[in-house]
């Protein structure tokens, strides 16, 4: 099985005047095409630095990080925008979708930006099926103030998907969801995975994290716990009616 | 190439749809440009409205017409005439004798005077001509004739009166055959000028009283000196030749040395509308700079709300770039919508100066002409302002930082 993500010796310095931080000092990780890996931390571990480097979002100082076998860790900006399109799929714990913008619209947002050249109607229709995947029938049309927080990560995921990504890297996902909306969007991860696409999902929190079947712990800018866990598994049964339209906001 | 001009359309749908989901604010920062278009539009119709109409009162002048007046430029400029005219009306005698070039010549001395017929009376100015007049400034009248040489040559009490004059004093009209007070002398009405309405200055043309000059000279003036020399040429491109044996003539017989200063001057038809022409030119500078300044606060208008625009959508700018927006992508959105909002503007902009200006025609009836040039370029240097101004907010857009525009709150 080859790997997906294989970084090698990363460094992150951060130059504060005279002092440096080490963000990350030394990280050595793979992940499996396939895998669902949680990388837990308390803040300040350097898990949002190592985050924002797997998602093409910065540059490590030192080091290397292959993505889908790409070396990206000395791409200029354009060029990681293009890997940030074509690979990664972000999902944010403040959702991030485009206010006054229609869920459909919002999830067809990286097709608008990516090197496909499809057509509308291709965007269309893929915009559909990724909201299909996450269980939004019928509310392709809605605002995310139309939506509950629940159904905007399912947005946000359903945007993530859309470019068929090799990596979902979704930040805190469930931070603003309350426990059984967490539950579900934790389902459609792991459905996901089920269907064979790859997970990293940063989290500090501990019962979050357990639904992967991978759990990385990062402390200090290294790592700290690497183990296999049994999965809390989700029942994806019961997720997929959506939850009445509250106005928000 | 299918590929690049497919995602330039991506672009501009993006451009669009930030513009429209906020409509209030796109619309008032389209406001400084639609005012600056409208603006630019309505100053220079009216502008060329009323050169327009002083072009056309000093055209129907005639294009052979040379006016001669007394006194002499110098190097301080023009003397005025005073009560010591240099001309006389000898001087348009010999004029019309002996020089080819020049078909009709007519001494010109203004007064004004009070003018009563039985209970009514009205305050005009009254010229002493001769019948060379009505050829000279196509003028004829609409009832009666004019007076005839012998009319002059014996200093008869007779008149033309202009409409206006006509209407004040005969109401019910009929003024032809009757008798009005001049200064106290009677003079019979022979005939009632053509109306030709103001012209642009503001002067009734037909608020006058032409009379013979020489009865203007004994009656009513008690001078024998002319305020003007109006002549016209045989030809329209003969107007030179005649100026030139004007001058000759009257140089011979003012007795001036060569080399002297003249004591008369000369202004043909030609010259007056370009020294009119310059002065309108000046004016039209003026008008069109200050609606220029109007389009360049437009224009900052809008470099101000994009910035406001950039900042407050730092988080989108973020979140389009994390998926996957180049600063490419990001720049040509909001240059996009710069030149969007400054294009529509000028579009609204043009409308409001066209309904404007018709405005202005209907209900201040002034002279106005919408000069299509005027609306091109002022639609083009608004689109210029949306790119100029709006190109320093996007690219402060396009180098925003990904992990930070996420992270603003």
């Amino acid at each position: 099985m080859p790997f997906v993500i294989e970084i090698h010796d990363l460094t992150k310095v951060y130059s504060l005047g005279e002092v440096e931080v080490r963000a990350l000092d030394g990280i050595n990780l793979n992940v499996d095409q396939g895998d669902f890996v949680a990388i837990m931390g308390p803040s300040g571990s350097g898990k949002s630095t190592l985050m924002n480097i797997i998602g093409c979002l910065d540059r490590p100082t030192g080091g290397t990080y292959k993505l889908d076998g790409v070396d990206v860790s000395e791409l200029n900006r354009d060029e990681r925008a293009i890997i940030r399109n074509a690979k990664i799929g972000f999902v944010f714990q403040s959702f991030n979708l485009l206010a006054r913008t229609s869920s459909v619209e919002n999830v067809e947002l990286p097709l608008l930006y990516g090197e496909l050249g499809l057509a509308r109607t291709e965007r269309r229709k893929a915009a559909m099926d990724a909201l299909h995947r996450v269980g939004l029938q019928g509310r392709e049309g809605n605002h995310p103030s139309q939506l509950s927080g629940g159904q905007q990560q399912r947005v946000a995921i359903a945007r993530a998907l859309v470019t068929n990504p090799a990596i979902l890297l979704a930040d805190e996902p469930t931070g603003n969801l309350d426990s059984r909306t967490s539950e579900e969007i934790m389902g459609i991860f792991q459905k996901l995975n089920d269907d064979g696409k790859t997970v990293v999902l940063i989290t500090h929190e501990p019962d979050i994290a357990q639904h992967a079947k991978r759990v990385v712990t990062v402390r200090d800018g290294r790592i700290q716990g690497d183990e296999r866990v049994n999965q809390i598994r989700v029942n994806t049964q019961g997720i997929a009616p959506p939850v009445p339209v509250e106005a928000r906001k | 190439m299918k590929n690049s001009v497919m995602r330039f359309g991506n672009i501009t749908v993006v451009g669009l749809k930030a513009i429209s989901r906020n409509k209030m604010r796109s619309f008032l920062t389209m406001l400084g440009i639609v005012i600056g278009v409208g603006c630019v539009i309505v100053v220079v119709a009216i502008g060329n409205g009323a050169s327009k109409a002083i072009q056309d009162t000093i055209n129907s002048l005639g294009s052979n017409f040379i006016m001669i007046f007394p006194g002499a430029t110098s190097q301080s400029g023009a003397k005025s005439f005073t009560g010591n005219s240099t001309l006389t009306p000898e001087d348009a005698d010999a004029i019309k004798a002996e020089c080819p070039a020049v078909a009709y010549v007519t001494p010109n001395m203004r007064t004004s005077a009070q003018v009563v017929a039985g209970e009514l009376n009205w305050g005009t100015s009254v010229y002493g001509v001769n019948p060379d007049w009505p050829f000279i400034r196509s003028w004829n009248c609409s009832d009666g004739t004019f007076f005839s040489d012998s009319d002059v040559k014996s200093a008869t009490k007779v008149c033309v009166l202009g409409a206006t004059v006509a209407e004040n004093l005969f109401p019910q009209g009929g003024a032809v055959g009757q008798t009005v007070r001049i200064k106290n002398v009677p003079f019979k009405v022979v005939g009632v000028l053509d109306r030709k309405g103001g012209n642009t200055m503001g002067q009734d043309q037909d608020d006058q009283v032409i009379a013979p000059y020489t009865t203007v000279m004994k009656r009513l003036a008690g001078q024998s000196k002319v305020s003007m020399i109006m002549a016209s040429a045989a030809a329209p491109d003969q107007v030179q030749e005649a100026q030139d044996q004007i001058e000759a003539l009257l140089k011979q017989r003012h007795r001036i040395p060569p080399g002297a200063d003249m004591d008369f001057m000369m202004r043909s038809q030609e010259e007056i509308a370009a020294a009119n022409n310059q002065q309108m030119s000046v004016l039209r500078t003026l008008l069109i700079s200050i609606a220029g300044i109007s389009l360049l606060i437009g224009g900052i208008g809008i470099m101000n709300i994009m910035l406001v625009s950039v900042t407050e959508r730092t988080r989108e700018i973020g979140i389009r770039m994390a998926i996957g927006a180049k600063g490419r992508h990001v720049l040509m959105q909001f240059l996009f919508e710069a030149i969007t909002l400054s294009i529509v503007g000028g579009l609204i902009g043009i409308l409001l100066g066209a309904g404007g200006s018709e405005l202005v025609k209907n209900v201040l009836k002034w002279p106005i002409v919408v000069s299509p040039s005027s609306i091109i370029i002022a639609f083009g240097v608004a689109a210029a302002v949306g790119v100029f101004f709006g190109f320093y907010p996007a690219r402060k857009a396009a180098r925003l930082d990904p992990i930070d525009a996420l992270r603003y709150e």
